[in-house]
């Protein structure tokens, strides 16, 4: 390593707060990138499961009573 | 070998084969896209000499040059997309090509932010209207069009083809952002990396910016494989596979209720 002391690596010759600033924003920007498509695919298919089990249920009601009144009775 | 490659491309070609040859990949991807990016920006960051100009303000060229790279690589790799579409009328070329956008405008938000705060030290201002950051600055424009446009259109088909065509004439833009410090003064400096003759760097710098450079294109061909995955299962959502693996990953995970 370059620095000898935590100090010179936050400091970087006073080019600390911009080399930092540089490097944070890239890390969260990254960090951001790799969980949103992730939350988005949880998101995606538990929806896509609810529907599916909604379907299934109106499906099975619609096969239990059949809808016109003539072969109800 | 051929058929092997054509049948590979048939299969990469459906939305289904895809999502399920793509879930054999993600393990490897993000094992090497996070020990790339980890050994490359520590490199850079805390291991390479600090330059005898700028001091150790030269490190944000690890972030710098990877992130401008990807942007423009993202956007030439929208616009082969985009003609995809347009020509064959490929679904997952309609998919890729929306699935880039996003990160790609970030990949152009860290170049120009990187950038600005790299001027400040040394050049004196955060930001120029030269023609190198003024290009980067509409290749940045290009790029959040592209998202509204996508946004914009409901219709899937529709909105790809939209798209597409924006994609392919804001390619024109590249090859300005590329040139730009060769056909105009700029105060941004030339390119540091060339793909042919000596690239004028000390190789104890250069190494690592190499690293890095190879670790953001793994990680965005991993950002971009798990979006594409989303836009599958979003566009596939009423077909019959997405739907049992839906139902089987949401009781898998004990929120099936």
């Amino acid at each position: 390593m370059v620095f000898g002391s935590l100090d010179e690596l936050i400091a970087m010759g006073g080019h600390g707060p911009y080399v930092w600033a540089a490097y944070l924003v890239t890390l969260a920007a990254i960090t951001a990138l790799c969980i949103a498509p992730l939350l988005a695919q949880r998101r995606q298919l538990r929806e896509i499961a609810r529907r599916a089990r909604r379907d299934a249920v109106l499906k099975g009601a619609a096969a239990a009573q059949p809808i016109s009144p003539e072969t109800s009775e | 070998m051929w058929a092997y490659l054509e049948r590979l491309w048939h299969r990469l070609g459906s939305p289904r084969h895809f999502y399920e040859l793509s879930a054999r990949w993600l393990p490897w991807l993000w094992l090497l896209a996070g020990a790339l990016l980890a050994t490359g920006l520590a490199w850079g960051l805390l291991f390479a000499p600090a330059d005898y100009q700028q001091g150790h303000s030269f490190r944000i060229i690890y972030v710098h040059v990877p992130a401008a790279s990807l942007a423009l690589s993202g956007y030439f790799a929208m616009a082969v997309a985009g003609v995809v579409v347009l020509v064959w009328r490929m679904k997952m070329a309609e998919i890729v090509l929306q699935s880039i956008a996003v990160p790609g405008a970030v990949m152009c938000a860290i170049a120009l932010f990187s950038g600005a705060v790299w001027g400040k030290p040394t050049w004196g201002t955060y930001w120029f209207w030269d023609a190198r950051i003024t290009s980067m600055l509409i290749l940045l424009f290009l790029y959040i069009g592209v998202i509204a446009l996508a946004n914009a259109i409901t219709s899937p088909v529709l909105a790809a083809r939209a798209t597409s065509v924006l994609a392919i004439v804001g390619a024109v833009n590249l090859p300005i952002i590329k040139y730009s410090v060769e056909w105009w003064n700029t105060l941004h400096q030339p390119a540091t990396l060339k793909l042919t003759g000596d690239t004028p760097m000390a190789p104890e710098m250069l190494q690592p910016l190499l690293l890095c450079i190879a670790a953001f294109y793994v990680f965005f061909a991993l950002v971009v494989i798990l979006r594409v995955r989303v836009v599958i299962l979003e566009r596939e959502a009423t077909s019959r596979w997405v739907r049992e693996l839906a139902q089987a990953t949401t009781a898998r995970s004990g929120e099936g209720n």
